[in-house]
């Protein structure tokens, strides 16, 4: 009898059990608050810019509200794109992207195949000295490269220096580490067996790389040619060193040095040209946006 | 088609040696089968054989011609990968086909070849498929298919069946034999199932650490096994093995067992057995299946003794029973009507016509 008296008297627990979509719903919210926090932060300047180049320069050095636009007119657009200065940078900035990631894939892939698949002596040092290199900030290199290839440029006598052509040497050294790195992993997560199988099948090892690895990493290719696009497209500091004369100027320094003229900024012309500048990235990585995250995420799980 | 031979072949990893210097002489168009436990070099073996991996000292064979510089593409071999490593961008007969567009064959040729090939492995109908839309099963005939359009010396299969379910294996097992029934090419197979070795190989090459343990039929690996690692690892549920002692009786030979189970020996076992030491430890090697219920008529040979049953396990048509002797684990097979009982004690009788007796130091089946 007492023991019965003390178990009802004793205080009765209420045990809080966990509910799944409840947990699930909080983690959303959690989420989408963070994920409008970046894009609010991120796209603020953008936007920002985009609003700039619709106004007319009186109305951007007038005292109105800088977020809205009160006469909006694309005299910016149109001015940039019927000057042949300004298309000239264009020009200059797709020939040094388009080749250099030519350049590139050229001596990454096969690079990357060697280190992953050719198991030869130091491979594996090698393959972690690729990747440190790319650690190597290119505002220490600069200098160093430029003397080089001012050395270069005076024993064989061919100009290099303030040629837009010299990016192509050196845009590589910021390339080709990262590229081959991510082929590296991509070609590693090839099972052994489909090589195997290519060499008994009879396939020299190009017609391997060529044949089976290519179209089986087209994923990691895709991510690693728009990891060089981008790099080349966007870069600012080699251009501004290695190219002074206008006509030799790539887009990101071009717009900068004939559009600030002394300390006149022109405003709606320089966010115009940036926004046009960043452009063709932006339409690359749309159509090619799945590609490049599978690319990424190789390796993360078996596919 | 051509026979392959290995001779003292030895294979090294920095400060392991995975192949021990084996022997193997391999006939045309026979089917061998490599089987052993897992590290016991059979992979190493093949592997050899497909030169995907350098020998480190003997020579191997196929056709007559030594082969150990030769790289993989000359050998004329054809090989079937556990993950069927088959090209996923590419379609069945692209697959099947790889090989042949390599060596510049005729368009009208290699359809052929490969619409035979599909045929052969009823695979016709999936011939325009990526391999991602295949199953487990299909993707196996594919990676045949691709071995037999080549038509090449020898056939090399590296763990084939091992990443299908059950059900899938047996039906495979078959479909491989029927295969080589009818292309007859020199097939080498390598499997750590020992029901795999036994169906499919014309002889089967056990292996342990490297070494050739036996080379023999599937019937003469059962019946007559030369090592216990053989005997143990050939049959299944495995073969028992109980620690015992010879002993003379009245001008007879006993075989001891516990203090109480004490066994005369049939006359054509005793007569082979008498010369052995009467002090030498002994292990009695007897398969489950010669481990039965005790009744009324026994044939001569075949003894009865009393034990109590640790556990049994009903398989629907035997039972199988397990037990100890001497300390050490036994299994029988009964009928399942014997009323054996978890716990329960039973007379079980064991036919000593199929008895081995084994070296216990050394392992040699006497």
């Amino acid at each position: 009898m007492s023991t019965l008296a003390i178990d009802k008297s004793g205080p009765t627990r209420k045990v809080k059990l966990g509910s799944m979509s409840r947990d699930r719903t909080w983690a959303l919210r959690w989420s989408y608050f963070f994920l409008v926090l970046f894009a609010i932060f991120f796209l603020t300047p953008p936007l920002y810019m985009l609003i700039t180049s619709l106004k007319s320069s009186a109305e951007i050095s007038a005292a109105t509200n800088p977020w809205w636009v009160f006469h909006p007119t694309l005299s910016n657009y149109v001015e940039l794109l019927t000057s042949n200065q300004f298309l000239r940078f264009f020009w200059n900035s797709s020939m040094v992207a388009i080749m250099v990631v030519i350049v590139t894939m050229l001596i990454s892939v096969p690079a990357a195949f060697a280190l992953a698949r050719m198991k030869f002596w130091g491979s594996a040092t090698l393959a972690t000295g690729v990747f440190l290199t790319y650690l190597i900030p290119d505002s220490l290199l600069f200098i160093p490269l430029f003397k080089m290839l001012a050395t270069v440029q005076e024993w064989t006598g061919i100009t290099l220096l303030n040629r837009w052509y010299v990016l192509l040497f050196i845009y590589p050294t910021l390339t080709v580490p990262f590229c081959t790195w991510i082929m590296i992993g991509y070609f590693a997560s090839i099972p052994k067996e489909l090589d195997e199988a290519a060499l008994i099948d009879g396939a020299s090892w190009l017609q391997t790389l060529t044949r089976i690895f290519i179209p089986v990493a087209l994923p990691g290719l895709i991510a690693a040619t728009i990891f060089a696009f981008t790099v080349s497209w966007a870069q600012f500091l080699y251009p501004l060193v290695f190219t002074t004369s206008v006509d030799q100027l790539v887009l990101p320094v071009g717009i900068i040095t004939s559009l600030i003229k002394g300390d006149v900024f022109n405003w709606g012309q320089i966010m115009t040209g940036a926004l046009l500048g960043a452009a063709p990235p932006l339409i690359i990585y749309a159509f090619l946006m799945d590609y490049y995250i599978a690319g990424l995420t190789a390796g993360a799980t078996k596919g | 088609m051509a026979d392959v031979a290995l001779r003292k072949v030895v294979k090294r990893y920095d400060d392991v040696e995975a192949v021990r210097g084996i022997d193997l002489d391999i006939a045309d168009h026979e089917f061998i089968v490599l089987v052993g436990p897992s590290g016991c070099g059979k992979s190493t073996t093949l592997r050899m054989i497909a030169g995907l991996e350098d020998i480190t000292d003997g020579d191997i064979m196929i056709g007559g011609d030594v082969v150990n510089d030769v790289p993989p593409k000359d050998r004329d071999i054809a090989m079937v990968f556990q993950n069927y490593a088959l090209y996923p961008h590419m379609t069945v007969a692209e697959n099947m086909s790889f090989g042949l567009r390599l060596k510049h064959y005729p368009k009208a040729e290699i359809k052929a070849r490969v619409t035979e090939a599909a045929r052969l492995l009823d695979i016709t109908d999936l011939i325009d498929r990526k391999p991602k839309q295949l199953s487990g099963g299909q993707r196996q005939r594919v990676a045949m298919g691709r071995a037999i359009v080549r038509n090449p010396k020898v056939f090399l299969f590296d763990e084939p069946l091992s990443n299908l379910d059950a059900k899938l294996r047996v039906q495979m097992r078959i479909e491989i034999k029927k295969v080589h029934q009818k292309v007859r090419t020199t097939t080498v197979y390598v499997t750590h199932d020992q029901v795999e070795a036994m169906t499919l190989a014309d002889r089967v090459v056990v292996m342990n650490k490297g070494r050739i343990e036996q080379i023999g039929t599937p019937n003469e690996l059962y019946h007559k096994p030369a090592t216990r690692f053989v005997a143990g690892f050939i049959g299944s549920p495995a073969m028992n093995f109980i620690p015992c002692r010879l002993e003379d009786n009245g001008g007879k030979l006993n075989i001891r067992i516990t203090d109480r189970i004490s066994f005369a020996l049939p006359p054509s076992r005793a007569a082979r057995y008498n010369t052995l030491p009467r002090t030498d430890k002994l292990l009695l090697g007897i398969r489950p299946e010669h481990i039965s219920e005790s009744h009324a008529h026994l044939e001569p040979g075949v003894e009865t003794f009393d034990t109590v049953l640790d556990v049994t396990e009903p398989m629907g048509m035997e039972t199988l029973v397990y037990f100890g002797l001497e300390g050490a684990p036994v299994c029988g097979r009964v009928n399942p009507n014997a009323g054996a009982q978890d716990g329960a004690p039973m007379r079980l009788a064991m036919d000593l016509n199929n008895m081995h007796l084994l070296n216990e130091a050394t392992g040699i089946v006497l």
